[in-house]
């Protein structure tokens, strides 16, 4: 199931090669600093990193989800803030990709082009949060511009987004009056406020964003007025499988690379503690769940890729993917910590970092609990 | 879900339709009565279930690790006692397609062609089990016939069985070369059998001690000559795993989530059915999710191993993992279901609770889950 083409392999390599010479060596200090790394902006753009998703008349490499999986997965072995930009784009370019006009299209690439190149996925609110469906940010037509009033929470690359993809209400209730429009950084009566202060994830730009009579053309609608909601089921929850997934996956991956080192090189009771079988066994087990939480992602990516089962089928593998790999993230990297005693507890080390990082792939992006609801739905009809 | 050949999927819609309608109906009477049930094995004999490994040209079709899976997986999902019976016998023919001289294919294929016969794989000895290495079992060459002296232990379809694949040390070398392999027919001079065991579950699968009293086994039954048995374990231990225990733990796993599934939407409680209540959604979704999880890497592993893809220490590691996740996921899984079903799932007229003494099993059999993570171990840590 994972046989990886030869553009995928170089694109792993490529993505491999920048993790470990730009984003692992600067983890430590973002995660001390909270500060967004625009450096890491700088390479992404370099690499067209960004327009990944994007065909490539567009300037990106058509990039399918085994492909983001791979990508995702590399940098966030290096460092799990690090893929967040991307993937927030990347959500925000493949729902212009499926639902935006043609003309829509060239305006709005052209523009992020002329920044950062990044976009935010505005969906979550103060008060909506796994009740999404519910969400009150409203947009109301006035002439050609719709006017917004409300504020969304919790919005990752929020910080320095060029752009904003934002789910508003523009109709009746719950899910049947939900728009999806793209915000400028630059409209009036739209500001970002106040930046979270995390337990992890630093240096991912969350923030709110506020909307206080922002004044935003009505051609910015993407897809139908009051069919949002249907562009977050179909296209925009699939990605949690190479976001989401991919993330907790690449982050338990570079806790056990490190622990592994760690356990070879520790002498303990005259001989390295990997010769102990509390150790080994320890081990063993971190390893065996990633190895199957990378099974189960990448044996989704390719059903995705092939068309090879109906949209149930694959939505529950996606909440699978994503509610599994979390898990496993966080149970990696908390026995990474323990692996390493003391000095794992300590910020010197890199484990304790993953492991608050970690905790935070369970509740974005639909929280583990949101995913066993549909994989139970869908299981019991 | 997973991407199979129409081959594999044919061969899966036969096995899943003979196990729904012929085997599912009499597994709570296989697991009370602990009898070996040989109307199974004529229903293996029609459906040729047992030479899936043969060759085309003696009546089987090349199986391969991927298409055992499937076919291991549809039993176990309703008898997984009925699954050993398939399990050991394709073994012994994998075993031989391998490592046999065309004499030796000549000779034993076309008797097991009719897909009647059953085999039984005999490794482990009371003083033997995860470290099979210290296998005491000698055979000393006389003439023409290999003397074999020794007790082995744990003989699934020992009693039952119409050929033996027996490892034991052969004498003059007393180091790990010295393991061998040998076919021993049931009616051997020598060959005894101890008491059958009385299990917690595999109810109905035979299993006993095999005994061997200066047992006389033809030279020409050797397999892949004298102090080989260790190289053939190696080359065909990974694909046993896989299609055998690990196989078998996902289709408990499936079977007893399948149950739960059907009790939750037809149980009633608080004026509804019970699969409306979260409590109960989540254990589902759970058990769901961590059987999927165990579908995917063991798929992902059967079909390298098909592609002949990756190196032999990335395979060890991805089977033993297979073998690992799974039997702890069967336990786990069909240990929910008995939950799920409360009362009704802890009496017999309902088959999860057999379905959770079986898990217990795959846990041990085949390199105890214990063994399965050292391996994972050393060959992440790079040690011995």
């Amino acid at each position: 199931m994972i046989q990886l083409t030869e553009e995928q392999k170089m694109i792993r390599d490529m993505v491999r090669k920048i993790a470990k010479e730009k984003i692992a060596p600067r983890a430590a200090e973002i995660d001390e600093t909270d500060e967004f790394p625009m450096d890491y902006v700088e390479v992404y753009k370099e690499n067209n990193l960004f327009k990944m998703v994007l065909p490539e008349k567009h300037g990106g490499i058509d990039a399918n989800t085994t492909t983001l999986c791979v990508i995702v997965e590399e940098l966030a072995k290096a460092y799990a803030s690090a893929p967040q930009m991307l993937i927030t784009t990347g959500a925000a370019l493949h729902i212009l990709l499926k639902a935006a006009t043609e003309a829509q299209q060239m305006r709005f690439f052209k523009r992020l082009e002329q920044g950062t190149q990044a976009c935010s996925f505005a969906l979550t609110e103060p008060n909506h949060g796994s009740d999404a469906g519910s969400l009150q940010t409203k947009a109301v037509l006035d002439g050609d511009h719709y006017i917004i009033n409300g504020s969304k929470a919790f919005i990752t690359t929020g910080e320095i987004a060029e752009m904003h993809l934002v789910f508003v209400r523009t109709g009746g209730e719950k899910t049947k009056g939900i728009s999806v429009i793209m915000v400028d950084k630059n409209t009036p009566g739209f500001r970002v406020g106040k930046k979270e202060h995390k337990m992890g994830f630093a240096g991912t730009g969350t923030v709110e964003l506020i909307f206080e009579d922002a004044k935003v053309h009505k051609d910015n609608i993407v897809g139908k007025v009051n069919e949002g909601w249907s562009l977050l089921l179909n296209i925009a929850n699939m990605m949690r499988v190479w976001g989401a997934g991919c993330t907790a996956l690449g982050n338990a991956q570079g806790a056990l690379d490190y622990v592994v080192e760690y356990a070879k090189q520790r002498f303990q009771f005259g001989k390295p503690i990997a010769g102990f079988q509390a150790v080994q066994f320890m081990l063993a087990d971190m390893a065996i769940l990633i190895e199957s939480a990378r099974s189960l992602i990448y044996r989704t990516a390719y059903v995705m890729d092939t068309d090879g089962e109906s949209f149930k089928n694959i939505e529950t593998l996606v909440c699978m993917s994503k509610c599994y790999a979390a898990d496993v993230g966080m149970k990696v990297t908390t026995d990474a910590v323990q692996i390493m005693g003391g000095y794992g507890y300590t910020k010197e080390y890199p484990v304790e970092r993953r492991m608050r990082d970690a905790k935070s792939v369970q509740i974005y992006d639909g929280s583990n609990q949101i995913q066993r609801v549909v994989v139970s739905r869908n299981l019991l009809g | 879900m997973i991407n199979f050949i129409e081959e594999q999927l044919m061969i899966r819609d036969v096995t899943r339709r003979m196990a729904l309608e012929k085997i599912a109906p009499r597994a709570a009477e296989i697991d009370e009565t602990d009898e070996f049930p040989w109307d199974i094995v004529e229903l293996y004999k029609q459906n040729g279930t047992l030479k899936l490994v043969l060759p085309d040209e003696y009546g089987g079709v090349g199986a391969d690790t991927t298409t055992l899976c499937l076919v291991m997986e549809e039993i176990a999902r309703v008898s997984a006692s009925c699954s050993c019976i398939v399990f050991s016998t394709e073994a012994l023919i994998h075993i031989l397609v391998r490592a046999a001289t065309s004499e030796q294919k000549d000779r034993f294929f076309p008797r097991l062609s009719q897909g009647d016969k059953i085999s039984a794989f005999v490794l482990t000895e009371p003083e033997a089990g995860s470290d099979a290495n210290a296998m005491r079992t000698n055979a000393v060459l006389e003439g023409d016939y290999y003397i074999l002296n020794g007790r082995k232990c744990f003989i699934s379809n020992a009693i039952v069985s119409d050929f033996y694949l027996v490892f034991a040390r052969v004498k003059t070398l007393d180091n790990k070369k010295g393991i061998s392999a040998f076919v021993v027919e049931k009616d051997t001079q020598g060959l005894s059998m101890g008491k059958k065991e009385n299990k917690m579950g595999l109810r109905g699968n035979t299993m006993a001690d095999l005994i061997f009293e200066n047992a006389r086994v033809p030279k020409e039954n050797i397999v892949g000559g004298e102090g080989e048995g260790w190289k053939i374990l190696a080359q065909v231990a990974n694909q046993m795993r896989l299609y055998g225990a690990s196989a078998m733990g996902l289709g408990i796993a499936q079977g007893a989530l399948d149950y739960a599934v059907e009790y939750a939407k037809q149980r009633y409680q608080f004026g509804k059915p019970i699969a409306s209540l979260q409590a109960i959604q989540f254990m589902l979704a759970d058990m769901h999710i961590q059987t999927e999880a165990v579908r995917s890497i063991l798929y992902r592993t059967s079909q390298m191993i098909d592609r002949g893809e990756g190196s032999a220490a990335e395979i060890g590691s991805l089977v033993s993992m297979s073998k690992c996740l799974s039997g702890d996921t069967a336990i786990k899984v069909a240990t929910d279901a008995v939950q799920v079903l409360g009362g009704y799932g802890y009496i017999k007229d309902y088959p999860v609770e057999r379905m959770m003494r079986d898990a217990k099993s795959v846990q041990i059999f085949d390199g105890t889950n214990q063994i399965q993570r050292l391996v994972v171990a050393r060959n992440m840590l790079g040690i011995k």
